[in-house]
């Protein structure tokens, strides 16, 4: 039974080849190049210490989850982890909150400046983060948030505010007039309109900037790097980094810890990836 | 209905008497306070450090006007920061472009038949992208590791290389590995942008060129390049914003090393901020970097207005 599945799966394959030749050896090309680093790291998180110094062969005689064991059992990792998720989640609530409230005034309401503002927010992600990380540092010392995930949350929510209030101004624009003056005249106070009828509607919009915020934050490495001092506050990618080893690297701890610190952005980037692209590619292309 | 009858109804059936203006400012003001205190105050602390000598462990603190500029003009590591960061800027965007330009081209061709396949194509290629860079530049640090890494395997084995290379150990290579691993990680930022343009050229544009004989070429640098321009360009400010502040990337892979061989501006300046504790002169390096990167992108920015002149 089994085999003659295989053989279908088989001859379907073929004629799917055939068909699209083409494109499977585009797709092959692409995987290749995308794919191939990370799944040699895989291999590697796979192998048992002794087989790691010698090559040949390429696939692995033996596996062994040795090296997960040790990285989720053993280390500090999950701790960092932890404190990832923390300061991820609250950067991205904080952001899109505080972004949502001022793209909507950008967007909708008669203030003025609005170019000076959307300006001021271009130039702000454009400076070089090494530029203010001492000034920074010193502030957050003044404060006694020095070693804090708050810190690090709350300099993450502020560096990615704008990409947040750019992306969502100019969804907020793409909601008709009409809705905000209706909700205002049947009684609602701006935050009632803003909250009840425009958010719900401009839920894409927040779903695109919540993910790139998060995945910006769990990735972002020099804020991290020096607002943080011990194992307690360190988050994934700064423990990624100062991987300890004693005498030589552990490789294959190091890429188990690689892949597990991966996969929550890479799962959000699969689950989304086309709103992610939609993201992306939002103005740079009618612009 | 007229902005004054809205005006009149609102105020009848509000019960907070607060004009639409007054409203907008009050639902900026926790994004301004915020950006304010942490990132326009640090900039301005930043200014204002540049300008002073700042070496806590001597308790000296005095201001001395533009001279750390002028010392970063004597010297000889700052120089060498920026041609290595140049350097690397140059070639990972140049590379980037022209790769990601191949990448969009031939998903491009997917899309015509088969849409399945660009689906694929699109979550093999987000991959790279989502992963962290620290990540990456692990990854790639196993690869180039000389005695068991695998791409010196591959590379005796297909007959290349005489044996091991010390990628990572070797001056004149190391820049190249962080290129090459900064060209993997976005690579794919630079194709998806421009896929996304390829798919807004009209495809009656390409049937009339095939009426008139043109190849495809000819059709390429008439149609595809011109329309293309503007995205070109913006792939060419992000990426280009991106590697000259590239830090976690050379960091991870080479701290700077060997020697000082792979030293960019911002490992040089988180080395003089956090190593030596050279305040002052740390951030008067941040600053340069800045006007470094302000400057190009307007000159890419006066490009693409020179360009919408010319098409428009």
């Amino acid at each position: 039974m089994r085999r003659s599945d295989d053989d279908q799966a088989g001859s379907t394959m073929m004629v799917w080849i055939r068909a699209h030749g083409f494109t499977a050896c585009v797709l092959l090309f692409v995987g290749l190049f995308c794919l191939g680093p990370v799944l040699w790291q895989a291999v590697t998180s796979l192998k048992p210490d002794q087989d790691l110094v010698r090559l040949p062969p390429l696939i692995p005689e033996r596996v062994t989850s040795v090296h997960y064991d040790r990285v989720l059992l053993q280390s500090s990792l999950p701790r960092s982890l932890a404190n990832s998720m923390v300061v991820a989640a609250s950067a991205t609530v904080t952001a899109i909150v505080v972004g949502a409230f001022c793209a909507f005034a950008l967007a909708r309401l008669p203030i003025a400046g609005k170019s000076v503002i959307l300006g001021v927010a271009l130039v702000t992600s454009m400076f070089p983060p090494i530029a203010v990380i001492s000034p920074l540092y010193l502030l957050m010392r003044e404060f006694g948030l020095r070693d804090t995930l708050v810190a690090v949350g709350l300099t993450h929510a502020v560096y990615s505010l704008p990409l947040a209030v750019w992306l969502l101004t100019s969804f907020f624009q793409q909601l008709p007039k009409e809705l905000y003056q209706a909700a205002r005249i049947d009684g609602c106070t701006p935050v009632q309109a803003l909250l009840t009828i425009m958010l719900p509607l401009a839920r894409p919009g927040l779903a695109v900037a919540a993910l790139l915020v998060f995945i910006y934050s769990w990735n972002e490495f020099m804020f991290a790097l020096t607002l943080t001092a011990s194992d307690t506050t360190r988050t994934a990618p700064v423990a990624v980094a100062l991987f300890p080893g004693l005498y030589e690297i552990p490789w294959g701890d190091l890429a188990a810890a690689s892949l597990v610190v991966t996969l929550p952005v890479a799962g959000l980037a699969l689950a989304f990836q086309r709103h992610i692209i939609a993201g992306l590619t939002a103005g740079s292309v009618k612009g | 209905m007229t902005d004054r009858s809205f005006t009149e109804i609102k105020k009848r059936s509000g019960t907070i008497h607060l004009s639409e203006r007054a409203w907008g400012y009050l639902f900026a003001c926790p994004a301004f306070i915020l950006v304010s205190l942490i990132a326009l105050a640090p900039i301005n602390a930043a200014l204002w450090l540049s300008l002073r000598q700042q070496l806590p462990i001597f308790g000296i603190d005095e201001f001395v006007g533009a001279r750390n500029y002028l010392q970063l003009l004597g010297d000889e590591r700052f120089w060498a920061a920026c041609r290595t960061t140049l350097y690397f800027t140059a070639l990972s965007v140049s590379a980037e472009l022209l790769l990601g330009f191949g990448f969009a081209l031939l998903l491009n061709r997917l899309s015509d038949g088969a849409g399945r396949g660009l689906r694929w194509a699109h979550v093999m290629i987000i991959l790279p992208w989502a992963i962290p860079t620290v990540v990456s530049a692990q990854i790639w640090a196993w690869l180039y590791q000389p005695d068991f890494g695998l791409l010196n395997y591959l590379l005796y084995a297909a007959g290349m290389t005489g044996g091991r290379i010390d990628w990572l150990a070797d001056p004149d290579w190391a820049i190249h590995a962080a290129v090459v691993m900064d060209v993997w990680k976005t690579t794919p930022f630079a194709a998806l942008l421009l896929l996304a343009g390829l798919k807004t050229v009209p495809q009656e544009l390409y049937a009339a060129a095939r009426v008139d004989g043109a190849g495809t070429w000819e059709q390429f640098r008439r149609i595809t390049l011109p329309l293309l321009m503007p995205v070109v360009l913006i792939v060419l400010v992000f990426r280009t914003m991106d590697a000259i502040r590239v830090f976690d990337a050379v960091f991870v892979l080479t701290g700077g090393g060997p020697g000082n061989s792979t030293e960019t501006l911002s490992i040089y300046a988180y080395k003089t901020l956090f190593q030596t504790l050279q305040f002052g002169y740390g951030s008067a390096l941040a600053t340069a970097m800045f006007v470094l990167a302000a400057v190009l992108s307007l000159l890419y920015l006066l490009l693409l207005r020179r360009h919408v002149q010319e098409s428009g």
